[in-house]
């Protein structure tokens, strides 16, 4: 109790110089309903404590009255961005519990779909922090490549956004006939336009100046925050689930770990714009190889776990996402907790972003790359 | 009436005679006045739209889009539909807010900029002002618009508001210091403050060419330190978006709002003219030296469309920084003027005595 009380803050505590502003619940920087009480001394920040749950939706406990593969589908609307990922996270935590070794082609059509989604969800994160530090121009040469990937997301299975794709088993539909010529005519068109963002924003030296040495976050910290995904191996923690723990076909390709041990905010920065040339690496490996077979593994009408707990975890363009699901034996969950990346991620902003100017915590906030549902849920 | 577009005091001349002949004296100078109050407003209203319009489109080329395309051809027509839309919002006053400094804000920073403009010469016979201390006079009363949007932050009683208008305070006042400075390393090559005066001083030769090194430093430094003092991006803090929302007019609506954002653009313009007539020649065509038929050829464009042509470059240059670089944080912009712009202002006033003194200049 007494470590909750040195974060939060109430007005009996303010001092001469220090006032309070609200940042949210409906504020430009904040990408959603995210309100962040802080307190100021002129422009410094002294303190600030993050108000979730604006956006609370209660899907864990909707869950518990929903079929199994009926879960799935309200993982698209938590981190909005990473839907593919979270729709494969709930499916292979049902398949492991049943023991279903879904087909080759599945494993490689969901690991490309996985990291387009990545790419997609990277994309959307550099035009905001363009537009976060006032350059607004980013945001549209980003959502520009961004519509490429929404169009074969549309062509693949109809959404562009909340995909739902996955089903316990393996994918709703099968890829379209033209889907690997997309892809790759959209990796070699986005390899061109990669380096025009570097032109753009990375080197420019008002954009170093904001964001070199700002924010730091110490790999100790990160690891006691649980903070995890380019956030956290931005400070040096490895903690790529595709790496140490791989799922679907991330075993199959060889690609590097992103890692930075400078912790700051350029460095989650760079980090994230090293991780779209992974991600098109390990597409361009996969893309030419999905093997023939079936796009889904016959399941039974009802699906009932076996009574015990199962836990699978996936990473997500924000970090580590898992899905913890308790079963009874009954054709519904008993409980159903996801750990969403965006949750711990956003808790560490009090450490580090005090004694930094008002400026630099909208700059600091947007290198978490934040989804608010995510952490709301 | 003698209307000559290379010379508009035949024009003013004809006018002011036409007048005297039937009216006394004093209804002549109220004729007169109302005219050229007229006009102004004209102007400013006009162009103000005018230039509201060219960054939609400069921007919207910059960000590979085509901007306002429906009303009107290429959406020509959106700043005045927009502007109506303005004319007929709900003017707010926020509980709690100082009324009077509340309202009384707009109209402090949309005076200052009708006061400047009024000494911008235009085209030769096109200025109504032309004092003996014209470019000081441009540098005094441009201070006083941070007055208004000082008034604005504080009297709206919002917090963001505060903070953004602190931020411009801070900014403004620093950035007169350099525009101050650079102007007068040129008023000492022009040997004059009268602003006739300077665009007369450049009939053979501009004065970035004739000043070359020490005068191009001046004029660089005085496009960045304009583009501060308008409060534009890169320098936009005091109404930086991502942070404080819209900073010092965040409370208000309506006309007054489009007062500061009308103010905003015509200070765009005031930075850009001020540019052209202490830099760029002002009016005065393009020259080279003995090259006569050229010079004649650039003779033939009358005085006002070179004006404007520069101004528009000047501008675009202006846009062209907003719409590219990033946002500066509070006190990088204070660190830019006191550690990198002044002392490069303070030597390249000293290199510019040095050659106006040992006349190396061309």
């Amino acid at each position: 109790m007494d470590e909750l009380k040195e974060i939060m803050i109430t007005t009996d505590e303010i001092k001469a110089d220090e006032y309070l502003i609200n940042m949210g619940p409906q504020h430009p920087s904040t990408h959603g309903v995210l309100r962040l009480l802080v307190k100021l001394e002129g422009e410094i920040v002294h303190n600030l404590q993050p108000h979730v749950g604006y956006i609370h939706s209660g899907i864990e406990k909707m869950a518990e009255s929903l079929s199994y593969p009926q879960i799935g589908h309200l993982t698209d609307r938590m981190d909005y961005l990473s839907a593919q990922q979270n729709n494969e996270a709930v499916s292979l935590c049902i398949e492991n519990a049943l023991q279903v070794e879904v087909p080759d082609r599945v494993k490689y059509i969901r690991t490309i779909m996985s990291e387009l989604s990545r790419l997609a969800s990277h994309q959307l994160w550099w035009c905001v922090m363009g537009m976060d530090m006032g350059a607004l121009t980013t945001f549209f040469y980003g959502l520009r490549d961004r519509e490429d990937i929404l169009d074969i997301f549309e062509n693949t299975c109809g959404a562009r956004l909340t995909l739902n794709y996955n089903i316990p088993g393996g994918l709703m539909f099968d890829i379209y006939p033209n889907f690997q010529r997309d892809v790759k005519a959209f990796i070699t068109k986005f390899k061109t336009k990669l380096p025009e963002y570097d032109r753009l924003l990375s080197g420019n030296v008002i954009f170093t100046e904001r964001t070199k040495g700002v924010g730091y976050l110490s790999k100790e910290d990160a690891i006691a925050f649980g903070v995890t995904g380019p956030t956290g191996r931005a400070s040096g923690f490895a903690c790529d689930l595709r790496k140490h723990q791989p799922y679907s076909a991330y075993d199959k390709v060889s690609f590097n770990e992103v890692l930075s041990d400078v912790g700051d905010t350029y460095a989650r920065y760079q980090v994230r714009m090293q991780e779209m040339w992974e991600s098109i690496s390990i597409i361009e490996q996969l893309i030419d190889n999905i093997p023939e077979g079936d796009y889904a593994e016959k399941m039974k009408g009802v699906i009932k776990l076996p009574e015990g707990e199962y836990y699978q975890r996936v990473e997500t363009a924000r970090g580590e996402f898992g899905v913890f699901i308790v079963s009874d034996g009954k054709k519904n969950p008993y409980r159903v907790k996801f750990r969403s990346p965006g949750f711990s991620n956003l808790f560490t902003i009090n450490h580090i972003a005090k004694g930094w100017k008002i400026a630099d915590l909208v700059a600091i906030m947007s290198t978490f790359d934040l989804v608010i549902p995510d952490i709301d849920r | 009436m003698a209307f000559n577009i290379y010379d508009f005091t035949t024009l003013t001349k004809s006018i002011h005679e036409g007048l005297s002949s039937s009216y006394s004296p004093t209804a002549t100078l109220a004729i007169e006045w109302t005219i050229v109050g007229l006009a102004y407003l004209l102007f400013v209203a006009l162009f103000g739209l005018l230039l509201v319009y060219a960054e939609r489109k400069v921007c919207a080329a910059f960000q590979q889009r085509l901007g306002p395309m429906r009303v009107g051809p290429w959406g020509l027509l959106q700043t005045i539909a927009d502007f109506i839309k303005l004319l007929m919002k709900e003017l707010i006053t926020p509980k709690n807010a100082d009324k009077f400094l509340y309202n009384l804000a707009p109209f402090i920073v949309i005076t200052v900029t009708f006061l400047v403009i009024s000494v911008v010469p235009f085209a030769p016979g096109l200025q109504t002002f032309d004092f003996d201390i014209g470019v000081l006079f441009v540098t005094a009363v441009s201070s006083v618009g941070v007055v208004g949007v000082l008034l604005a932050g504080w009297s709206s009683n919002n917090k963001y508001s505060l903070i953004g208008a602190m931020r411009s305070g801070a900014q403004i006042v620093s950035y007169e210091l350099s525009v101050g400075l650079s102007l007068i390393t040129m008023i000492i090559l022009a040997g004059t403050m009268q602003i006739g005066g300077i665009v007369e001083g450049q009939r053979e030769m501009w004065f970035i060419f004739k000043g070359h090194i020490p005068a191009l430093i001046a004029f660089l430094v005085f496009v960045v330190a304009g583009t501060a003092e308008t409060n534009r991006g890169p320098f936009d803090l005091a109404e930086a978006e991502s942070e404080l929302t819209a900073g010092f007019h965040t409370e208000y609506s309506g006309i007054k709002f489009a007062f500061f954002f009308l103010a905003e653009y015509i200070n765009l313009f005031i930075v850009a003219a001020m540019a052209t007539t202490v830099f760029l020649g002002g009016w005065m065509p393009l020259h080279f030296g003995d090259l006569s038929g050229f010079n004649a050829a650039m003779d033939v464009i009358p005085g006002l469309v070179w004006f404007f042509l520069k101004v528009g470059a000047v501008i675009f240059l202006m846009m062209w920084f907003k719409w590219t670089f990033p946002r500066l944080r509070v006190d990088q912009i204070l660190n830019l003027e006191w550690k990198y712009l002044l002392p490069i202002n303070l030597f390249n006033i000293l290199l510019m005595a040095a050659v106006v003194l040992f006349g190396l200049h061309f």
